[in-house]
């Protein structure tokens, strides 16, 4: 066992861990953050991203130990300050961008990381960039338009709610 | 002005709010006090004889609390089949048993064999190195047509592989031969329903708990209907009486049927938490879930159209070898006969049906119910074959199919396949795609892609189907071993809110907004005072859960039925505080009125009159404000529609890329349109992803290829369109009380005909007939490479 120290959603935290321990088995067995989901076993499906220094990263594919002193944001970290849904996750609900939700987190991960670099993508952006998330519920047509809103609310337009 | 409320609103759904913010509760976050971990050592062989196995290596690794095997659970019972079909001699199906763990053969590759329990996961998988294994392998069998005819035997009880031989409807055979013999022309086609694996993207988990100081086990478990898993796991393999037994389906990640049925898993889970006395949880990885969730299609059928001179429907026959897999599932038997036969009118007025079902065991995972389930099957049939009969008959397919349809004015319409539809209109909702998809547009569109080099079909499809399962007594006729009622409890609580009970199970549907919308519509309240409860035998009554699109029409009448039940209640009450007759009381927008007068007492008044019966009809009613009721539907309903696409197809490539789709959708009334456009839009993506991209796919070995995303091609953003979809032809169910379809299988039903159609209306210059799905850019490109030559 190695001890591990990082910063998740602005909170320090440090554990022992196996050399062998992933990053989302530290963040849902360690921390008990379990909204970071485990879909695949093969750095497929996105249902595990989440942020490390800024970038969307598959937690399944990184060990625990590889993030020291690392800053980790997950899905619990992506809400306003008054626990209010961020831009991102409001667009979803407006837009019915989820079903069953067990993807849900690893797609609002992503798409912040998308948005993060590229303020006005297009439809085919969008597409393209979930090329690593699987959703098997909403045939992705309301998760486009999800985060297309999502993009037009941080860029200050007004979006007509449907 | 679209509603804001009630039924009829596309409400934003209030379960978002915990999956978005990941406070969901999905089983694997489940986390029990001492909890040890369970890894099971499966078959890496398709067929073979255990003739050596010594776990005791592994008893005593590290971190090891137990290892069982078949032997550990002498007197448990197998996993039961919940439907018997009989054979066309009447006798009754070949039913193996399935063991929960291998016992002396293994029949699948992914056949459990033992059971390890430790500390973590990482030490169970650890200790399964030190299993010492051997297996004498024995030829497997994959392909259907090679097992029947012997040779390699799965089951002793089953000499030629045939689970059962199937005929339907068997009164008409004779009639369909002869009118096929004296057709003006028959239209033959020969098609696979390739083998899917449903993917839902959380895997399937348990977590099983024993308290000892009351004799209880709970089981938390990724399912669809949590009481009949108790039932069927409680009365049939464990001998766990139900009072003592709590199953929960808490937030469940995606289901698509394949979390229907009673799995091996779960009952080990169950069973070996009291064993080790310690709550035991399970997790599949994908690997795992894709050689033990039970898989999805997997037909292989002959179709034969007969028609007259004007291309009239006069007879259908087809045969089908289905394949069930190693074991029977659940549900696995009802599926091609009496969720398949059953629907091969299709929207069409054939007077003369006749199917042969020949259900098969193979050396694979077992095969049950997948979105749509059997209703795809025979919707691919027919609307493939009616395409393919329009170009040899030199007739349009939109004017062969509307000249075929059961018009408006034959409702009900008795189809010579049993069922009897109760409302529709074909046309109504063929106009509506057509329109939509700008069918006009399609020949300029054509000449566009043909100048880059592309081809461009358009393809069509109708589709109906049989949902809101199912009457009881009609299911119970045709093999069903449980009724398919719903039930429902609603309560209103003292301060005038409402919590509702439902036997439905809610994994993506979003049914706590929906439901919600019901019961606000009807009494008049904020859907923010109605509370959905679902999922935990402990809390909710008897139901039989979610699937065949009949959480509404089903589980929404039984909680309707409740409702009016309540109202009639608390009018008695109001009526006594009103100092009324009862027959003069109304009942609207959450008041109380005395007819024709200003007397008037709202609801929460009432509903605390009732758990406070100081000024109360004592003698006439009794205080509390609960009803639970179940809802038996009349018939099954029959949501129908039209889908029509266009396709692109790189003639050098083989590549096929879906340019649009249009979904014009029949589902009775609508209570969240939000919500049914959501549930086509995954259904499309799934059909789709049939007609496309999915195959699971064994090698002659049994050796199961795609068992991972690397493999097996799930639909990607970038592999769909943005998807036009409407709901706007609606013929509300004439026989539950909401007026209501059912939608969440639809999309799936009706797209991969009209895929292919429109693929093969791409290729039909090269003269290509027919392509096998999926339609992967080699079998485009080698088709229109052996149609050139």
């Amino acid at each position: 066992m190695t001890k591990v120290s990082m910063t998740v959603n602005g909170k320090a935290v440090s554990g022992d861990v196996e050399g062998r321990t992933l990053l989302v088995q530290f963040l849902r067995e360690g921390l008990g953050l379990t909204g970071t989901h485990v879909g695949c076993d093969t750095s497929q499906c996105g249902a595990c991203v989440v942020h490390v220094n800024g970038e969307s990263v598959k937690a399944c594919t990184i060990f625990a130990l590889g993030c020291e002193g690392a800053e980790v944001r997950t899905i619990e970290g992506m809400a306003n300050a008054d626990g209010s849904l961020g831009v991102i996750q409001a667009a979803f609900q407006e837009h019915h961008g989820l079903q069953c939700g067990f993807c849900t987190p690893g797609m609002v991960m992503s798409a912040a990381d998308l948005l993060s670099r590229n303020q006005n993508p297009t439809e085919r952006d969008v597409r393209e960039w979930l090329e690593g998330n699987i959703c098997r519920c909403t045939g992705y047509h309301n998760i486009v338009k999800s985060i297309m809103a999502a993009a037009a609310t941080l860029r200050g337009e007004q979006v007509a709610a449907e | 002005m679209p509603k804001d409320h009630g039924i009829g609103a596309s409400s934003k759904r209030r379960e978002d709010v915990r999956f978005l913010t990941g406070k969901g509760q999905y089983t694997d976050d489940i986390n029990r006090p001492g909890q040890a971990f369970c890894y099971f050592l499966r078959s890496n062989v398709a067929h073979g004889t255990i003739t050596s196995l010594d776990v005791s290596a592994a008893r005593d690794a590290k971190g090891v609390v137990g290892v069982f095997t078949s032997k550990d659970l002498e007197g448990l019972g197998g996993i039961p089949c919940g439907w018997e079909v009989t054979d066309k001699d009447g006798a009754p199906m070949k039913e193996p048993k399935h063991p929960i763990l291998a016992e002396g053969k293994v029949r699948h590759v992914g056949d459990p064999i033992v059971a390890i329990i430790a500390d973590s996961l990482a030490a169970g998988r650890d200790a399964a190195e030190l299993v010492e294994l051997e297996i004498d392998e024995l030829p497997a069998v994959v392909d259907m047509r090679e097992a029947i005819k012997g040779g390699t035997v799965l089951h002793d009880v089953a000499p030629d592989n045939i689970c059962y031989d199937w005929e339907f409807v068997a009164e008409n055979k004779a009639a369909v031969d002869e009118a096929i013999r004296n057709a003006h022309h028959v239209t033959t086609l020969e098609l696979v329903n390739n083998r899917l694996v449903p993917n839902a993207m959380e895997p399937r988990a348990a977590v099983g708990e024993y308290d000892a100081g009351r004799d209880e086990y709970t089981l938390w478990t990724t399912s669809q209907n949590p009481h009949v898993i108790r039932l069927l796991m409680g009365a049939f393999v464990l001998s766990i009486p139900e009072h003592k037994l709590r199953v929960v389906a808490p937030d469940v990640g995606g289901g698509f049927g394949s979390k229907i049925y009673h799995y091996a898993e779960e009952a080990f889970i169950t069973w070996v938490s009291k064993r080790v006395g310690r709550p035991v949880k399970w997790n599949a990885d994908r690997s795992e879930a894709f050689m033990s969730d039970a898989h999805g299609r997997d037909h292989v059928t002959k179709v034969e159209l007969a028609m007259d001179q004007e291309g009239n429907f006069l007879a259908l026959r087809s045969s089908t070898l289905a394949n069930m897999g190693a074991y029977l599932s659940t549900f696995a038997p009802c599926i091609p006969t009496w969720l398949h036969g059953t629907l091969l009118a299709g929207n069409y007025k054939t007077p003369l049906i006749f199917t042969n079902v020949k259900a098969v065991f193979t050396n694979t995972v077992p095969v049950d119910a997948y979105r749509g389930a059997g209703r795809p099957e025979a919707t691919y049939q027919l609307e493939r074959t009616i395409d393919k009969a329009a170009r040899e008959m030199g007739i349009d397919p939109v004017e062969l199919r509307r000249r075929n349809f059961v018009k408006p004015d034959q409702y009900p319409y008795q189809t010579p396949v049993a069922v009897i539809y109760d409302t529709g209109n074909y046309d109504a909702t063929l106009d509506k795609a057509l329109e939509l998809a700008d069918v006009r547009g399609f020949a300029e569109r054509k000449a566009d892609s043909a100048a880059r080099g592309k081809l461009r079909g358009l393809g069509i499809a109708n589709y109906i189907e049989a949902c809101g399962i199912a009457p009881s007594s009609l299911v119970g006729a045709l093999g069903a071993r449980a009724g398919l009622y719903e039930a429902a409890t609603v309560r209103v609580n003292p301060t005038g809110n409402v919590s509702v009970f439902t036997g439905s199970h809610s994994h993506g549907q979003g049914h706590e907004t929906t439901f919600a919308q019901v019961v606000a519509d009807m009494l008049g309240c904020e859907e923010a005072n109605v509370d959905i409860v679902h999922g935990d035998t402990s809390r909710i009554p008897f139901g039989m859960g979610t699937y065949g699109s009949r959480s509404l029409a089903v589980g929404g009448s039984a909680i309707v039925k409740s409702v009016e039940k309540i109202i009639t209640k608390a009018k008695k009450i109001a009526a006594h505080l009103l100092e009324a007759s009862e027959a003069d009381i109304t009942f609207a927008n959450g008041q109380f009125t005395v007819a024709g007068t200003d007397k008037a007492i709202d609801w929460g008044s009432v509903a605390l009159t009732a758990y406070v019966p100081h000024k109360y009809p004592i003698d006439d009613v009794e205080p509390g404000l609960e009803e639970t009721s179940f809802y038996d539907p009349a018939n099954f309903t029959y949501p129908a529609g039209t889908y029509v696409c266009e396709v692109e197809v790189d003639p050098d490539t083989g590549v096929v890329e879906v340019q649009s789709f249009v979904a014009a959708d029949d589902f009775g009334n609508v209570v969240n349109p939000m919500i049914v456009e959501g549930q086509v839009h995954g259904g499309l993506a799934q059909g789709i992803g049939q007609a496309i991209l999915e195959g699971c796919s064994y090698d002659e070995n049994g050796q199961l290829l795609s068992a991972s995303y690397m493999d097996y091609a799930m639909p990607r953003a970038a592999d769909l369109p943005m998807f036009v979809v409407d709901h706007s032809c609606n013929t509300p169910c004439t026989h539950n009380p909401l007026g209501v379809k059912g939608c969440g299988e639809a999309g799936a039903i009706g797209s991969p005909p009209a895929i292919v159609n429109a693929v093969i209306d791409a290729l039909s210059a090269h003269g290509v007939t027919h392509i096998d799905m999926p339609l992967t850019p080699r079998r485009v490109w080698e088709a229109i490479r052996a149609a050139r030559n």
